[in-house]
């Protein structure tokens, strides 16, 4: 079984998906959605399944469900897919992302014919390469995927989106996106020509350990590393992400806040660190200012936003602080933390755009000075409402909770300022989150209303699905933890950087232990 | 050797019978022209040029692979670069031909007037019409220009380069200047072009000259000779090895060279504009490539910084310009200025990689350029045209697959993943980090990022605006549907699986000498 090429089949099933889907004839046209939530789900299936597969004790390659072969062998380009135990969760959580969207999105392009088999062929090639992006063990291909999947996304905004702005969100997003990722080819060009070449020379693991000078070093991380943080996205780069998610569908701004800008930090982890682990180093105090900044500057705009999606991303952004902040804290509960913060991020993320997204179904509008009261409207919903919040400010109990005292708890060790700062940012998205859920639910019930309908039993399923998770990596959160700590453990090699010992005042040099 | 003792030339003719085939052509279509009545010229000249044309090719695939000699007393050479370039220009033109030969229900190519010597809208010109005159001349002249782009690049002495030049320009100064509609700014760019190309040909002519001055001899592997030998006398070879430069930097289009391509894009029949784009770029850069690996071999670090300074402004005001195009025409007229910047890079690498990217950016270029130049003479508003980008607005809408298609186009000019404009762009700046020029790869990233806001532009405007009045897409015959599906499916499959191209390319940068 372990020669079966899972993680190919999970990502072409999608694709065929919207191959399908686009050439339906007209009479069946109306077949669109089902088609499309059926392969999502089968794509969920296959994905569990190769999941089994996957070892997370004993001694293991860093990549399982491994697959490598020749592509285009004169320039050194593979086909290799295999993934760690980040890899795997980050696809794991898009496959579950992505039919829950497609359900919750299911009356965005209500009429059948060709406008709705364009936007649902659309979400499945997105959801091919996300999974390609994620499954990548071979730098070139990760960067094909990495920039083919800015295409779908582009189109699903700016066609699709609805909003008045929706062109101009769509062509910044492209272009920032794209700013950064011709400068990271240039990286990816250069970063070859350091390896050993050959016609493997882009696999990751032969590219890790490469002995460079330091300035090659340093501008080949710093050329990866703007991508992802526009990617990711991080202050000051990060102005197109509340313009692209505020003018996209909800579906589409699940998939592109909660999915697709975890390849920026991914990448951080999987590339910037993996291969350039000296470099990393020498940027880490830049970063995690950065970060910082990320974390409370977003937090602060979030809170003077009038459009709830507006919010919702700003939040996002101040969420991705945190990562970065784990990531670059470079201690293995800051790692842990930060991975887990990536998933749980994309499933509070996911519930707080969808929730959103079933309010302004009702009410056609996404400012909060139309709202107020809703509660009394629409109780079933405001209550999910409240749980993604809640899970958005990390009471504990749920699961952003978890990551995000991992994350603190692991800077504090390595830099005690920084993880200062940082927790203002939970009284900063308290603060936010439930301004935002009582703007939209308490007060006198609105009037005019009485006919507006609670959650149908489709809105149920999605809700009720996303809430199993953000209750279920609250209290439980082992399982997820048991398979991000060997990839944690392998990240922390590579750069070479050891915890600081526990004693009381220790956290002076790591690496001397 | 005395004067007086003439040798023959020995001609091995397996080696030049391509060539001799596509010129044979050329002449039968004269004949033609003369003999075959007005009703049926059309239909004997198309097959008679594209079997000249396969069979050239096949002749050049089968036997003239055997025959890698340098022949005629030295002044043509077939080697495995000649071999490629040679191919390349074949395969391009009978594409480029299949749509310059678009009928659209008439018996005569549509693009192309039937009386060019008249004077625009003259009774000379309306009695042409009703006497039924065709556009049929159009076949031999574009049989003579392709037979000047195959033996261009195989030249393997400045006079003959000479001959081909002039061989290959004439007839296309002819055919810009024959364009049904808006016939006066055909003519126009006609004379433009006819009047630099002229200058640029008197530029070269004069440095051939010079050099023969400094060397004795045209021949490309004497006056490399003489460069290692002859001292003292830089005064004649400088500015010879510069105007011979100006010449074919002239014909590939590169700035300070470039101020005719827009007009000349623009003015000349649309698919004419795709065969100049596409073939002319395959001569003129095979051609340069001899001369400066060749010819000036020795000279190479004095000429590599010059040409490395036009490369870079050729990129950089290609790119700039093509922001403020209205013209669909122009647009890719300067995009076109840009790739050849690109190609220049690749040029000036000095190594084997630098020479096989080289080959294959120009393949993968002229298959793109060709299809998007068809599908542009396709629409049309009011019977002309229409080339205005305002016109193309909402083009998404109303005919999606010319909309679908060009856009995919555009993504390839872009270097978006998966077409071949990423893989040729990556083997060119492959070749430029590796002999160091990191700052030109970098420069070409960010003119990429540049012309790519362009295109996304132009398919903004096709997809998220509202249908313009009285643009209408007419129903091409199978003539130009073949040559946008080849041409478009070659993008995507070289984009794809590009290791065969690749393989040939790797195995064509050996120039016999």
């Amino acid at each position: 079984m372990s020669s079966f090429p899972w993680l190919t089949t999970i990502g072409v099933i999608p694709l065929v998906g919207a191959l399908v889907i686009s050439v339906l004839p007209k009479g069946s046209a109306k077949l669109a959605r089902p088609v499309a939530l059926g392969f999502s789900v089968l794509a969920l299936i296959v994905g569990i399944l190769a999941a089994t597969q996957f070892k997370t004790s004993g001694h293991n390659p860093q990549f399982q469900l491994a697959e490598v072969h020749e592509w285009i062998p004169q320039i050194g380009v593979s086909y290799a897919l295999g993934v760690d135990g980040i890899a795997l969760s980050l696809i794991l959580m898009s496959l579950v992302l992505v039919p829950v969207s497609l359900l919750a999105a299911w009356h965005d392009v209500p009429e059948p014919g060709r406008r709705q088999q364009g936007y649902y062929a659309l979400m499945l090639v997105l959801e091919t390469t996300i999974v390609g992006v994620f499954a990548s063990t071979d730098v070139f291909l990760f960067y094909i995927f990495f920039e083919a999947m800015l295409i779908p996304v582009f189109f699903l905004i700016g066609s699709f989106g609805g909003g008045p702005r929706a062109r101009y969100a769509a062509l910044k997003f492209l272009l920032y996106s794209l700013a950064g990722s011709l400068l990271m080819l240039v990286a990816v060009i250069a970063l070859y020509q350091q390896g050993p070449g050959g016609s493997h020379g882009f696999l990751v693991g032969n590219l890790t350990g490469l002995h460079m000078s330091q300035d090659t070093e340093r501008w080949l991380f710093v050329g990866f590393f703007i991508a992802f943080a526009i990617k990711a996205p991080m202050w000051p780069v990060h102005t197109w992400l509340p313009d692209a998610a505020s003018e996209a569908k909800p579906a589409t701004a699940v998939l592109l806040v909660g999915v697709l800008d975890k390849v920026g930090t991914f990448g951080m982890i999987r590339f910037c660190l993996q291969l350039f682990p000296n470099a990393s180093k020498w940027a880490t105090p830049v970063i995690i200012v950065l970060a910082v900044i990320s974390i409370l500057y977003a937090a602060m705009v979030a809170i003077g936003q009038k459009d709830m999606m507006r919010v919702i991303a700003y939040g996002s952004v101040s969420h991705f602080g945190f990562i970065v902040l784990g990531i670059f804290a470079m201690t293995a509960t800051s790692q842990s933390g930060a991975d887990l913060y990536m998933i749980n991020h994309g499933f509070t993320t996911a519930a707080l755009f969808l929730f959103a997204g079933f309010l302004i179904a009702r009410n056609r509008s996404r400012n909060y000075p139309d709202y107020g009261g809703w509660q009394r409207v629409t109780p079933l919903l405001s209550g999910f409402f409240l749980l993604a919040c809640l899970s958005g400010l990390a009471l504990p109990g749920l699961n952003s909770f978890v990551s995000e005292f991992l994350v603190v708890a692991g800077t504090f060790q390595r830099h005690k300022v920084a993880a200062g700062f940082a927790v203002f940012a939970v009284i900063l998205s308290a603060l936010y989150m439930l301004l935002l859920f009582q703007r939209l639910y308490t007060g006198p019930k609105p009037a005019g209303k009485e006919h507006v309908r609670d959650l149908g039993v489709r809105e149920k399923v999605v809700a009720g699905v996303l809430a199993v998770f953000i209750i279920g990596l609250g209290v439980y959160p082992k399982p997820a933890l048991d398979v991000l700590r060997p990839a944690v453990t392998q990240t922390l090699q590579h750069v070479g950087v050891h915890d600081p010992a526990p004693t009381h005042g220790a956290a002076v040099d790591g690496s001397s232990k | 050797m005395a004067a007086d003792s003439f040798v023959q030339a020995h001609i091995d003719y397996g080696a030049v019978a391509p060539m001799l085939i596509v010129f044979g052509t050329a002449m039968v279509g004269i004949l033609v022209e003369a003999f075959v009545p007005r009703a049926s010229r059309f239909w004997v000249q198309l097959p008679l040029a594209i079997a000249g044309m396969v069979v050239s090719l096949v002749v050049l695939v089968t036997i003239s692979r055997g025959h890698e000699v340098i022949t005629a007393g030295g002044a043509v050479v077939i080697d495995a670069p000649a071999l490629m370039l040679q191919g390349t220009v074949l395969v391009l033109s009978i594409i480029a031909l299949l749509a310059m030969a678009e009928p659209l229900g008439t018996r005569s190519p549509d693009a192309f007037t039937q009386s060019g010597a008249s004077v625009p809208g003259s009774p000379a010109e309306a009695n042409a019409v009703r006497l039924g005159a065709t556009s049929t001349e159009i076949f031999p002249l574009t049989m003579f220009a392709v037979g000047g782009m195959m033996l261009f690049p195989s030249a393997s002495n400045l006079l003959v380069v000479f001959i081909a030049l002039e061989v290959l320009s004439l007839p296309l100064y002819i055919l810009t200047g024959l364009a049904r509609r808006r016939r006066l700014l055909s003519q126009e760019a006609s004379m433009k072009y006819f009047l630099l190309g002229a200058f640029s040909s008197a530029f070269f002519i004069f440095g051939a000259a010079l050099i023969y001055g400094f060397a004795g001899s045209l021949d490309f592997d004497a006056i490399n000779k003489a460069i290692g030998t002859n001292g003292g006398m830089d005064g004649l070879l400088a500015p010879g090895v510069l105007l011979v430069a100006v010449g074919l930097l002239f014909k590939a289009g590169a700035v300070p060279f470039h101020s005719w391509t827009p007009d000349v894009y623009q003015g000349a029949p649309t698919p004419v504009s795709g065969f100049m784009a596409a073939c002319t770029k395959v001569a003129a850069f095979g051609a340069l490539l001899r001369i400066f690996y060749v010819a000036f071999e020795s000279l190479r670090w004095t000429w590599q910084p010059v040409l490395a300074i036009v490369a870079l402004l050729t990129m950089v005001i290609g790119a700039v310009l093509s922001v403020v195009q209205t013209d669909i025409k122009r647009l890719l007229a300067y995009s076109s200025i840009t790739h050849a910047g690109f190609v220049l890079v690749g040029l000036i690498a000095l190594n084997t990689v630098g020479i096989s990217g080289t080959l294959f950016y120009l393949a993968a270029y002229g298959f793109s350029i060709i299809a998007a130049f068809a599908l542009v003479a396709l629409v049309r508003s009011g019977g002309t045209e229409a080339t205005h980008l305002s016109q193309w607005a909402g083009l998404g809408k109303t005919n999606p697959l010319l909309a679908g298609t060009f856009s995919f186009l555009l993504l390839a000019f872009a270097g978006i993943p998966l077409t071949s404009g990423f893989v040729a762009k990556f083997a060119i700046f492959s070749a430029a980090v590796g002999h160091g020029a990191t700052w030109l790869a970098v420069v070409g990233m960010a003119m990429s990022a540049v012309t790519a806001f362009v295109y996304v532009k132009v398919i903004v405007l096709m997809y998220f605006s509202e249908p313009a009045e009285g643009t209408a897409v007419v129903t091409p015959s199978a003539l130009t549907g073949i040559s946008v599906a080849v041409g478009t499916v070659l993008t995507l499959l070289l984009g794809i699986i590009p290791a065969p191209l690749f393989e040939m390319t790797q195995h064509s940068t050996l120039f016999l000498r």
